[in-house]
């Protein structure tokens, strides 16, 4: 679903985020990404929408070279894949639920269904009583869980997540992780990156530790 | 295609609050200009076509009109001269009875104080060695080139005409400029809704829709507001020019432009904008990529 092969990253200034990186992950997978701050983490799941290229070696994502993909063919791409950041991105000149709508506003869908699909994902994550808020309202945790439906309302097959605990309180935090094992459990891949090791081993999940922008 | 309706329906509704009121404004008052500009000269070409500017001399003879027929012929047979047309003074007077406000005039003189005259068409430019020469010959009293000044002011007419296609050209650019302006802000503002949109899959035509429209939508407007202001400035003038044009017994206006006109100007204010949006988003939105 998603392998890595000898990739390297370097960015601009020489800095080398990424060396010799190569690991797969297989469809139904739930991996969690580990390492201190600066460990590359985060460049390794930027290059799986592209939003980042790699240096050298090849990012296979549901069979597509990324690295080799051009610009155009990128938005739909990144389509197929839920992206959830730590710092969320939600738009703050709208509702929550228009939030979740976003992503549907170039699917097929009649608009009747997108908000159908959208209920839907502000109900996984339970959010459904708040779609009429506005996200500066919410608490840190349901800023991250409204970021988490938007990620998913398209039904991505791939959901990649970067530190989405990482502001959070333990509570909060492991709400979060639960709610992707759920999404994991009906069949979505997913990878998130997280430096707080301790939250996650108690998952007995696959864990893919780097260091110094290597795989341990 | 329900699909592509809806996208277009979405940038559409994304579009409407971006078009800057001011900004259409601007471009109202700066369209004016050149649009009155026009409807003020094709209202003064329309009264100027009806003058004569063909080159004509009229040669006025003197008393004996034993001599008219030679002369007539002698006329014709100069390769410079076109047409000739005999004048007699008998008509000459009716003509000038029939010219408003001097039939009293005319009553008045008692005997007819005009010459015979010959109106004669030439068949080049140069009128000037037309009329000095035929001067020189026997039983001609006097020789007028009145068509110069209704020449004179046909190139005139040419030369405001190019003037104002300039005005129209540089305000043009101006209204192009503006725009540009506008969605460079837009685009800035919305910085973070670009970066979000990039990331969650829109194609680049998603992104730049709304901001063509919102160009499209502003030059429309402001197309619609100078229109307007024409209209308005026409009808102010208008209601002095009556009482002015009443008093030579004229039934001159100045004329809006027509249909046609009206639209085919909206339609290049819009493309005007829709350019303006173009460049715009050509130039700003490559610069905002997600990191």
């Amino acid at each position: 679903m998603v392998s890595f092969s000898a990739v390297a990253k370097r960015y601009r200034g020489g800095e080398e985020a990424l060396k010799e990186v190569s690991f797969s992950v297989e469809p139904g997978e739930l991996v969690f990404i580990t390492g201190r701050s600066g460990a590359g983490k985060s460049t390794l799941l930027k290059l799986i929408p592209a939003i980042e290229r790699p240096s050298s070696g090849a990012v296979i994502v549901n069979g597509q070279n990324v690295g080799a993909l051009k610009s155009s063919a990128i938005p739909y791409l990144r389509r197929n894949l839920g992206l959830v950041f730590q710092d969320q991105k939600l738009l703050y000149d709208r509702s929550v639920f228009d939030n979740v709508m976003l992503p549907l506003a170039f699917s097929t869908h009649s608009t009747k269904e997108a908000a159908r699909r959208a209920r839907a994902a502000l109900d996984k994550v339970g959010l459904l009583m708040r779609e009429k808020s506005n996200p500066i309202q919410l608490s840190g945790g349901e800023q991250q869980r409204l970021a988490i439906a938007r990620a998913v309302v398209n039904r991505p097959s791939i959901v990649l997540a970067d530190e989405p605990t990482a502001n959070l309180d333990a509570e909060s935090a492991r709400r979060i992780v639960d709610i992707f094992g759920e999404f994991n459990q009906v069949g979505v891949t997913i990878l998130i990156a997280t430096h707080d090791q301790g939250l996650v081993t108690q998952y007995g999940k696959r864990l893919l530790h780097l260091e110094g922008g290597r795989v341990q | 295609m329900r699909a592509w309706l809806r996208q277009h329906r979405h940038a559409f509704t994304r579009a409407l609050p971006r078009i800057g009121l001011l900004n259409a404004v601007v471009i109202g008052i700066a369209l004016a200009l050149p649009a009155g500009g026009y409807a003020l000269l094709e209202s003064v070409r329309a009264v100027a076509g009806r003058l004569a500017v063909e080159p004509q001399v009229a040669v006025f003879l003197d008393a004996k009109r034993a001599n008219a027929d030679a002369l007539g012929a002698t006329l014709r047979r100069d390769p410079r001269v076109a047409r000739v047309r005999f004048v007699p003074r008998e008509q000459a007077l009716k003509e000038l009875a029939a010219v408003q406000g001097m039939s009293e005039l005319v009553a008045a003189l008692g005997r007819n104080p005009l010459p015979d005259a010959f109106v004669v068409t030439a068949s080049e430019e140069n009128l000037e060695a037309l009329a000095a020469d035929l001067a020189k010959l026997p039983g001609v009293a006097q020789v007028q080139a009145d068509a110069l000044w209704a020449r004179r002011l046909a190139s005139l007419a040419r030369l405001a005409r190019t003037a104002l296609w300039l005005l129209a050209g540089v305000l043009g650019a101006a209204l192009i400029a503006v725009t540009f302006n506008t969605i460079r802000l837009q685009i800035l503002t919305q910085r973070e809704e670009i970066e979000v949109s990039k990331l969650i899959g829109a194609t680049d035509a998603f992104i730049r829709r709304p901001f063509y429209y919102a160009g499209l939508l502003q030059g429309l407007t402001g197309g619609a507001l100078a229109l307007l202001i024409v209209s308005a400035s026409l009808a102010l003038l208008n209601r002095e020019v009556r009482l002015l044009a009443e008093s030579y017994g004229s039934d001159f206006r100045f004329a809006f432009p027509g249909g046609a006109d009206s639209l085919a100007f909206l339609v290049l204010a819009g493309l005007l904008g829709w350019l303006g949006a173009h460049l715009s988003v050509s130039r700003h939105l490559r610069e905002i990529e997600p990191t």
